[in-house]
Order: C-alpha cells, then sequence, then structure tokens
C-alpha cells in the first residue's frame, strides 16, 4: 500500500517541481550572462497565468488539435509513475520498462507534431517536420543508451537497473555507464529542446523547432504543454541523474531515507541545471543540417556502451 | 575640375540639343536639362565615358508654376567628387520618362518608385509592378502630387502580385508582416523545398507614412526634427543629410568647430548601432552572452549620447547652421569611447573564438560582388561584398577630408563578413572621435542659414552607420520647403537580401537579415 501512496506522491512530486526546473535553469543562464534573471518560480506565474487566459483556436483546427495537450500531458505523467524519481523499487516498475518510457515519450512527441501540422500554418508543418527528424535520430538512442545500463542489470526494468547499481558501485563507473551518460546527456538536449539543437528563448519564428509546433496554442492548452514540456526536462534529469548516479534513491522506503532520497534528487537537479545553463551560455544553436551529426554522434556512443557493457558484462 | 570640363564638351558635342543649360553649380555639381526619353543616351554618355552612374532620381510636382513634373537624376563617378544633376521636364497631361530600368538596377527601383508616388510612366520599363503602392490606395491615386489630398481607402480584393514557384515539393512560407518579436513590418515570402530557399520575396511599405510629404510647407529649419525621425536609429545620419542639403542650397559655410563635431556624432551613432547588431547577429546564434554584453555596452554608449546630446539618439545634435550643443566641459569622450570600445573587444573576441558561432556566420547568405554591384549596394553590405566604397572618403563632408581612417572591405560577402566589417569600422569610428575630439578648433557653434533660393534644388550625401543617404531639397517661392526626397541606403539593400539567401536554409534567414539589418522606416517613408 505505501508503495501505491509514494507512486502518487512521486508523480505529483515531479508535476510540482518541473515547472521550477525549467525556472532554475533560466535564473541560471541569466546570471551567468550578466543579467538579473526572473526568480525561478517564475514559470509557475506563467502557467497560472495560461491556464486563466482564454483559448484561440483557428478555426481550420480538428479535434485533434484540442485532443493533442491531453495526450501529451497524459503521456508525460504516465512516464513519471515509471521512472525512478525518489525510491525503487515501485508496484509499477512491472508494469513498464524503459522501452514503454521511451515510446510514452514518443507518442506525446507523436501527437504535438500531428497538432503541428493540423491547423495548417506553415510554421507548425515545419516545426513538426524539424521535430520529426530530432525525434526520429534521438528516440533510439534514448533506448540504446538505458539498455547498455539494462545490460548489466540483466533487467530493462528501470527500478533493477537502479537497485542493481546501488549494490555493485563499481559499475558507475564502467566505460558502458560514462558512455552511455554522454550519450543520454546529448539526447536530453535534444528531446528537451535546448540548445545545440533548439533555442528555447528565441523569438524567429523561422529558426523554431518546439516552439514552432506549439505557436497556434494558447490558455489552457498552451499550459498543459508547456508543463509537459517541464515535466519532461525533470524526468530526463531524474533518468540522468538517478540511473547513473542513484545514491540517495530510497530502497528502504522509511521516511529517513525518503528525506534524503528528496534532498539528493533536488542537488542532482541543481547540478544538472547548472550544466545545461553553462553549456546553454558557452555554445550556439547549431546549423540546423548539422543536428543529424550531433545526434548520429550520440547514437555512436550509445551503440559503443552497449557494446562494452555486452563485453565487459 | 578638368573632368567637368571635359563632360561639359562632350555634352555639348554628342548630345548637342537634347541636353541644354549646362551650368556649374557649387563647383563641383554640373546642373543641365534633358528631355524625358533623352535620358537613356544621357546615362549611357557617362558611364560609357566618365565611368559615372546614376545614384538618385528625384520626382516633383511643378505643375502650379511651370506645369509640368520635374524628375531629377543624379549621377556620379564611383571615385571622383564631381556630380551631373540633370532635370528632365515631363508634361503633366502625358507623364513619361525614357526609362534606365533594363540599364541600370536601381534605376528600376527608383522608376516604379516614381510612377507609384506621382504617376509619371516609364517607358519600356520591363517590371512595372507597383512598389510604394498599397492594393488600398484608389486607382490613379498620386499620393506625393501636391493636388493629392486626403481619400477613402477601401480594400481593392486583390492579393498581391507575388512571383509563383512551381514543381514537386516547393511550398511557399509566408511570413510577416507581424512577427513575434519586436520588429518593424515586413512580408517575407520563401519558397521553400524542403528547408533549402529557392526564392523569397519581400513585400514593404507597410510603413509608408508620407514622410516625404510631410516636409513639403515647413520652414526649412523646421525639418530637422522630422528629418531626425525618418529611421529611428539614424537620427544624426538623416538630420546631418538633411542639414548639409539646406546648407549647400543656401549657399553657406558651417562653422569649423561645427564640422569636426558632427563627426563626433555621426560616429557615435555609427559605433551603437555596430555594437547592437555585433550583439543581436551573435543572439542569433543563439549565442545568448554576446547579446546580453552587447546591449550592456550599448546601453553605456547611450548614455553617453545623452551627455553629449541631452538625447539617447543623438536627437537635437544637428541643427540647420551647425551643432546643436558643445561637448559637455569635463566629459573626456575619447578615453569613455576608447573604454567602451575594449569591453566590446573582448565580447567579440569571444565570439569569433567560438566556432559554433563562426560556423553558423561562414558561408551564410552569401551576397557575390557581381550581384551586389549590379543592385547598387551601399554600406557595410557592399564593404563586405568587395565593393570599395565610402561617401566619408569618396565624397567627404563634415570635417572627414582633414582626417584618417580606414575603409575595411571584405571579399566574401557573408554573413561573417558583414559582421566583420562592423567590428573593423566601430575601431575606425573610436578613432575618428578621438581625432576630431583632439583637433577640436575654437569658433561658433552654428551660423544662421540663410534664405534658400526658390527652385534651386540641392543634395547631400552621408555616409550614415547602414550606408550612403542622400537628401535632395528644393525650396518653393515663399523659402519653404516645396519637394524633400530620402533616399535610405535601405532602398537598395533590401532586393539583394533576396539574392544572397538563395540555397540557404530557413532557419539561417534570420540571422541573413539581422547582418543585412535594413530599415524598414527609412524606405518605407
Amino acid at each position: 500500500m505505501i508503495g501505491y501512496v509514494l507512486e502518487v506522491a512521486q508523480a505529483a512530486l515531479a508535476l510540482v517541481l518541473a515547472p521550477g526546473l525549467v525556472g532554475l535553469v533560466r535564473w541560471m543562464k541569466a546570471r551567468l550572462q550578466n543579467r538579473r534573471g526572473a526568480p525561478a518560480w517564475q514559470p509557475y506565474r506563467e502557467l497560472g497565468k495560461l491556464f486563466r487566459k482564454e483559448v484561440v483556436v483557428s478555426s481550420n483546427a480538428s479535434w485533434l488539435f484540442r485532443a493533442a495537450p491531453f495526450v501529451v500531458f497524459a503521456s508525460t505523467v504516465a512516464v513519471t509513475f515509471l521512472v525512478p524519481i525518489l525510491a525503487v523499487p515501485l508496484p509499477f516498475d512491472g508494469v513498464g520498462d524503459l522501452l514503454v518510457v521511451v515510446y510514452l515519450l514518443l507518442l506525446g512527441t507523436f501527437f504535438l507534431s500531428l497538432a503541428g501540422l493540423d491547423p495548417g500554418s506553415p510554421f507548425g508543418g515545419m516545426g513538426a517536420s524539424r521535430e520529426m527528424t530530432v525525434a526520429a535520430l534521438a528516440e533510439p538512442t534514448v533506448a540504446l543508451a538505458i539498455f547498455a545500463l539494462a545490460l548489466s542489470a540483466g533487467s530493462t526494468n528501470l527500478g533493477q537497473i537502479v537497485a542493481r547499481t546501488m549494490t555493485a558501485p563499481g559499475a558507475a563507473l564502467s566505460p558502458g555507464h560514462l558512455l552511455a551518460f554522454a550519450a543520454l546527456f546529448i539526447v536530453t538536449l535534444a528531446e528537451t529542446g535546448r540548445l545545440p539543437i533548439d533555442n528555447p528563448a528565441t523569438h524567429l519564428e523561422l529558426t523554431m523547432i518546439h516552439e514552432a509546433m506549439i505557436l497556434e496554442y494558447s490558455g489552457r492548452y498552451l499550459a498543459l504543454i508547456e508543463w509537459a514540456a517541464a515535466v519532461k526536462l525533470l524526468i530526463f534529469f531524474s533518468l540522468l541523474g538517478n540511473l547513473f548516479v542513484p545514491w540517495g534513491v530510497s530502497m528502504a522506503l522509511t521516511p529517513g531515507t525518503l528525506v534524503v532520497a528528496v534532498a539528493s534528487l533536488l542537488a542532482k537537479f541543481v547540478v544538472l541545471a547548472g550544466a545545461v545553463a553553462v553549456l546553454e551560455t558557452r555554445i550556439a544553436k547549431l546549423r540546423l543540417f548539422r543536428v543529424p551529426e550531433l545526434l548520429s554522434a550520440s547514437f555512436v556512443l550509445a551503440l559503443l556502451a552497449v557494446t562494452s557493457s555486452f563485453l565487459l558484462r | 575640375m578638368i573632368r567637368l570640363s571635359e563632360l561639359t564638351e562632350a555634352l555639348t558635342e554628342t548630345l548637342a540639343d537634347r541636353v541644354v543649360e549646362l551650368r556649374l553649380v557649387r563647383g563641383n555639381e554640373l546642373h543641365c536639362s534633358v528631355r524625358p526619353l533623352d535620358v537613356p543616351a544621357l546615362a549611357a554618355l557617362l558611364r560609357r565615358g566618365f565611368g559615372a552612374e546614376l545614384v538618385f532620381m528625384a520626382a516633383a510636382d511643378r505643375r502650379a508654376d511651370r506645369g509640368v513634373f520635374e524628375v531629377h537624376y543624379l549621377f556620379a563617378p564611383e571615385r571622383e567628387p564631381w556630380f551631373l544633376h540633370a532635370t528632365a521636364a515631363v508634361p503633366a497631361d502625358a507623364p513619361a520618362l525614357g526609362s534606365l530600368a533594363t540599364f541600370h538596377y536601381p534605376a528600376s527601383r527608383f522608376e516604379r518608385e516614381i510612377y507609384d508616388l506621382f504617376g509619371i510612366t516609364a517607358e519600356g520599363h520591363p517590371d512595372p509592378r507597383p512598389l510604394v503602392r498599397h492594393g488600398f490606395w484608389p486607382a490613379e491615386y498620386f499620393p506625393l502630387r501636391k493636388d493629392a489630398g486626403a481619400r477613402e481607402f477601401s480594400d481593392d480584393g486583390q492579393s498581391f502580385p507575388f512571383t509563383e514557384v512551381g514543381g514537386e515539393g516547393v511550398y511557399e512560407i509566408p511570413v510577416g508582416p507581424v512577427h513575434a518579436g519586436i520588429i518593424e513590418p515586413g512580408h517575407f515570402r520563401f519558397s521553400v523545398v524542403g528547408e533549402t530557399i529557392i526564392d523569397v520575396k519581400s513585400r514593404l511599405y507597410f510603413t509608408h507614412k508620407g514622410t516625404e510629404k510631410l516636409f513639403e510647407g515647413r520652414e526649412p529649419a523646421a525639418g530637422v526634427e522630422l528629418a531626425e525621425r525618418i529611421s529611428g536609429d539614424t537620427t544624426i545620419g538623416h538630420s546631418l543629410a538633411f542639414c548639409q542639403a539646406l546648407e549647400a542650397a543656401a549657399g553657406m559655410t558651417v562653422p569649423e568647430r561645427a564640422r569636426y563635431l558632427r563627426v563626433v556624432l555621426l560616429e557615435m551613432e555609427r559605433l551603437y548601432n555596430h555594437v547592437a547588431d555585433v550583439g543581436m547577429i551573435a543572439n542569433d546564434t543563439g549565442y545568448a552572452v554576446a547579446h546580453s554584453h552587447c546591449f550592456r555596452i550599448r546601453e553605456r554608449l547611450l548614455r553617453l549620447n545623452k551627455q553629449l546630446t541631452g538625447n539617447r539618439l543623438l536627437r537635437g545634435g544637428i541643427v540647420s547652421g551647425g551643432v546643436g550643443g558643445d561637448l559637455p566641459a569635463g566629459l573626456d569622450l575619447p578615453a569613455e569611447v576608447d573604454s567602451a570600445l575594449r569591453d566590446f573587444e573582448e565580447i567579440v573576441g569571444l565570439t569569433l573564438e567560438n566556432t559554433l558561432v563562426m560556423d553558423r556566420l561562414e558561408g551564410t547568405g552569401r551576397l557575390t560582388t557581381r550581384t551586389a554591384r549590379d543592385h547598387g549596394v551601399l554600406g557595410y553590405v557592399a564593404r563586405a561584398s568587395g565593393i570599395d566604397t565610402d561617401v566619408r572618403r569618396d565624397h567627404p563632408f563634415a570635417a572627414y577630408a582633414e582626417l584618417s581612417f580606414r575603409v575595411p572591405v571584405f571579399e566574401a560577402g557573408d554573413v561573417k563578413a558583414r559582421t566583420l566589417v562592423r567590428v573593423e569600422e566601430a575601431r575606425e569610428s573610436a578613432g575618428l572621435i578621438r581625432q576630431a575630439v583632439e583637433r577640436l578648433p575654437r569658433g561658433p557653434l552654428a551660423a544662421p542659414l540663410g534664405e534658400l533660393p526658390a527652385f534651386a534644388p540641392a543634395f547631400s550625401m552621408v555616409e550614415g552607420w547602414r550606408g550612403a543617404i542622400i537628401h535632395w531639397v528644393m525650396a518653393g517661392a515663399d523659402g519653404r520647403l516645396e519637394r524633400v526626397k530620402i533616399l535610405d541606403p535601405s532602398f537598395l539593400n533590401w532586393r539583394p537580401l533576396s539574392y544572397a539567401l538563395l540555397k540557404n536554409i530557413v532557419p539561417d534567414f534570420p540571422l541573413c537579415n539581422k547582418s543585412f539589418n535594413q530599415s524598414y522606416s527609412g524606405n518605407d517613408l
């Protein structure tokens, strides 16, 4: 029973923390760029504002346009039940493994692209086409990178991967793990629409990927999509933080270990947010046709990770 | 002026009764009258024998006093300091000109503009589509005619005749006129295969405000505040060009001290705009650090501007006959500017060392020298494409003849070249400010302008931060402004942007556009 309560608490925590995480990255970036920056809780205000605002829908849009935000949000929330955020093992571990996680995320991307095409605006179509290009290259890498860990853990179950690394700490520094971490980090940038693949701060509609797809959205629909995007960032940070550096994740499910789990989770988020902020400050956006090169490189890293995990097993 | 006597001879010999009333004005301008249909013959002679090209055209409605329209042509050689100013009297009942459009591309733009605003046809123009004319204007409405008046505007229901590009997989992306960022309105229509641009058409003139008409009937000195607002970022460029044209018309000389202070003001304007542009170009590659720092430095320079003139955009800096104010006491301007420049150099260093940024800039939006020349491109866009032109050196004004500076020229014609030209020019500007302040002569800041002679046109060229600006003024019988024609470099620089974009990818458009950074307001007028 406690497991189910924890499962819900973990999902709720993810939903509550996610906008703050986006705000934290933005704030750190602003500080690094010599700007004062909006406070980290600004995204909460933005979501609140969007939920209160009226929705304007293009007259060309079909039911798909209205359904997509819910599909995106629901599929992303579903993933928070399957990813080890605070504790392992959890009762839903058996429901879905890494493949389910990858494809639930892809489901959201798929519907978002359809919704981008649906109203017939040129930007939506442009964004959808670019997003599909990126997704087609990024998704296999996510699966493959985690699969490298799964090989050493002997299971594709994310909870078991965490538990296994905890019991055999040496594995965290194995070449397979390190390569997979690098691959997953690059893919995190692509999947969450960050530099050098996409620029989350741009107002130039012709250069956008994620933003171009959702250009037609407004009000609560936009709020749901933005919120889901924030949760997606949190999910990837959790994967990076907990699969590769699992220490802190509660295994005993006692109040004490849970407090440690929350604290270590926050610490990992701050470190990762800092890494992303520094990276986004140091680099520029890649030319669109260079993006496949970067993503292919991350795929190769993931492939090497799998190979080395297999050989060194 | 040996060339001018040679030219006079050639004109009287070969175009004997077609070019008449030759007279030398202000020492280096040869004025003449030409019959409207003989303009092509004159242009051909000037190009063939003297290397002079058309740089400017202006029409004026003189039906009230002469019963005709006048079209004025200004020809200039690339490097020599003389001009030929030809006036064609066009009959009011069937106004038509001999077109230069097939001969010289900029003429095609001028002629289309003149048709839309005055209803003067260019005979034999290959592309007489509307340029300025908005679809809502009534038929036969030519707003710059004196009797045009205010009219009711209504939608004609016609779509704009964009060239359609067909073929498998070609689709159109319409962008604007309302954009996601805070910029001026302009509509761009991309024909795209995949992400590759195969054609771009731009439609401008959404901010046509009748600026030139607003000058008419003003006291000459009262035109300055309007000139300052032609394009918000080119206050000094336009007000200086306007004032110099007034001063040339009145035949007055500006005090020494004012000439040097004008250099300071014009270079301050160039400096803050170039710094901001480098930041914006970096920002369009996603390199936000350079952007935020360049904006900090721009702010620093704007505060200096405020100390200099009381206005951050330097308004009030130039007045007719001189400058609006002296250098404030206790302000070490060269030191302040040098310190801002060092600050800027550090950011430029960071940006140019960043391989990801350079990868985005190199080879992007290449404008070949040939295309640039064909379009009569001006300013940093020209200098980035291997055209060595700068009014400050070629037709010196203010105190530029007495100061030393380099004109940076790059051959590549890509976004990187346009960025580097700005960086180099920013350095030169700081040097010019130092020289001008150090050699600042004593004396009055302004002299009285005096009366403007009636119907005696005068013009002036200024190298604004975007490129050559020409103002052409003519006073009426009452001494008030009868006609003012403005040429912002944007008028000639917008079109070649479409060529620079060919074979680039859609997401690189904002970067190319920012590297051109042309004015909408200065173009639309």
